[in-house]
């Protein structure tokens, strides 16, 4: 595969602006912070729903429950018999989710199949009272009828090129690019 | 999204001797967040639906057996378990035949404990279905030693340079054959200790130490894996009787006070107290025992979903990666 082509779309100054909007919109949505539980998707939703929580937690001077989410046991493409897919860390909040405000935080969101999967996954943990979605970048392409609530930035991507977010914890920086050619 | 594959394992699980470094590791790392689901409060993940398993135990096991159908059973797999005693029929036609009727049933996995080594590879090499070795004859008992090496590696962090010791029946011990190489394969030092008549004679060439008494193995040793005395071995003759073998090679509290450091304890059960460990050690601080009944079941997810999957195929694990 050639090498991709990268375009730096947001930089850290920037994605920081969008993630403090981003917090006071899910504060603003969910009206209390009491019940809510911020859980990350496997691995860059992690750091960015700690990120969030942890602005939120400033803006409110209220904890912030936060968990991480590991889909792979929940992927639709499993039954096809290909490699398996390493299979990170899933841990809730230890306060649970039941009767909780949750909401799901990822960095992309495309085919709206991670989240299928996502929300499977936590409904087999307990019967939160609402589910939101937050990502920092809606790049279009759904297969699913799925939307977000909370989205940081919207762009308009063809099909070929890829949306790539990367954070501190695992990239030892935060950005978003993209990645002209990347797929197919 | 990208997606990271773990290491391809082929077809079927016979063994760690066919293993490499970096499949075993493979394995011991997709254990870790297996361990999570069974705490949870629906025990169950939708990764195996639809796959029909069959656990083929002819040979008695209680805690194998359960252990993988818990398995099997939260990744939701629909399973079927039967043991088979003796049989009047030879051992390989009875294999064969057994073999056949499976593949006409259209199952997808084969879980096999048999009494012959050979056995696992045996059906593996004329059925298509995956197939798992829980233990055959003195060959080999990979799950076991996986979940050995998982349960020393949580305790002490590392298996690289630790020091293990395998107590007992080392020759009759497909416990101990799947150990020595996995844990030689992950870099750790492995000493067998037990009376002569119960150790192969070729262990010196499977880069294993031999301690003629178990004093000087506690010395030695950061782990003790002991193993339970098959108490058929007296009636033939290789051990004279159960207190002899127990003032030997017992492993007690009095013998692990004298040791210049904490010894990890491990057993694959079912134990024979009072014989090859006291119960004050067996029920002691350092006994990880029943940590490695847990992990069991933690592994033994990990191995069924690694096998579900199929060859790396790079162009295809691109597209599946950036599908979701």
């Amino acid at each position: 595969m050639a090498d991709p082509q990268r375009q730096i779309l947001l930089d850290e100054r920037r994605v920081k602006r969008i993630l403090a909007r981003m917090a006071r919109e899910i504060v603003e949505q969910v009206g209390s912070v009491e019940n809510l539980a911020l859980i990350g998707i496997h691995r860059r939703g992690v750091d960015l729903a700690n990120w969030l929580a942890q602005q939120i937690e400033r803006d409110e001077r209220e904890p912030v429950p936060t968990g991480s989410l590991d889909i792979t046991l929940y992927r639709d493409d499993l039954m096809a018999i290909g490699p398996r897919p390493i299979v990170g860390e899933t841990r809730l909040p230890k306060e649970g989710i039941e009767s909780r405000v949750v909401v799901i935080v990822d960095d992309v969101l495309f085919t709206g199949r991670t989240v299928r999967a996502a929300l499977d996954e936590l409904t087999d943990f307990g019967r939160p009272r609402r589910i939101l979605l937050s990502v920092l970048v809606d790049r279009g392409g759904r297969e699913l009828p799925i939307h977000a609530d909370i989205v940081g930035k919207r762009y308009t991507v063809e099909d070929g090129d890829r949306i790539e977010v990367m954070v501190p914890e695992v990239d030892g920086e935060l950005s978003v690019s993209l990645l002209k050619g990347a797929l197919g | 999204m990208t997606t990271t594959f773990a290491p391809y394992l082929g077809k079927d699980l016979l063994g760690l001797e066919e293993l490499s470094r970096e499949q075993i590791v493979g394995i011991l790392d997709t254990s870790e967040p297996f361990k999570e689901i069974s705490e949870r409060a629906i025990k169950k993940v939708p990764v195996l639906r639809g796959k029909t398993i069959v656990n083929a135990f002819f040979e008695d096991s209680t805690r194998t057996r359960i252990s993988f159908e818990f398995a099997e059973k939260r990744l939701s797999a629909d399973t079927v378990s039967f043991s088979a005693g003796g049989s009047s029929v030879s051992k390989g036609e009875t294999l064969v035949d057994t073999a056949r009727n499976l593949e006409a049933m259209r199952i997808d996995m084969v879980v096999i404990r048999h009494g012959s080594s050979g056995a696992a590879q045996f059906l593996g090499e004329r059925i298509a279905s995956n197939v798992i070795n829980a233990g055959d004859g003195k060959h080999e008992h990979p799950t076991q030693a996986l979940l050995d090496m998982l349960t020393i590696r949580d305790q002490l962090g590392r298996l690289e340079g630790v020091k293990v010791c395998i107590v007992g029946d080392v020759l009759h011990s497909r416990v101990a054959r799947s150990n020595i190489w996995g844990l030689r394969k992950l870099g750790a030092e492995v000493a067998v200790c037990g009376p002569m008549t119960l150790l192969p004679p070729e262990v010196g060439e499977m880069g294993v130490t031999v301690f003629r008494r178990i004093e000087e193995a506690i010395e030695w040793s950061d782990v003790l894996n002991i193993l339970r005395l098959q108490l058929e071995r007296m009636k033939s003759g290789f051990v004279p009787s159960l207190r002899e073998y127990n003032r030997v090679f017992g492993v007690s509290i009095e013998r692990l006070e004298r040791a210049p450091r904490d010894i990890l304890i491990l057993h694959p059960g079912p134990m024979n107290r009072g014989v090859e460990i006291d119960s004050a050690v067996a029920d002691g601080p350092h006994s990880v025992i029943l940590q490695q009944v847990t992990n069991g079941v933690a592994v033994r997810m990990a191995v069924l979903y690694l096998l579900a999957g199929g060859e790396p195929d790079t162009a295809e694990a691109a597209k599946t990666g950036v599908g979701l």
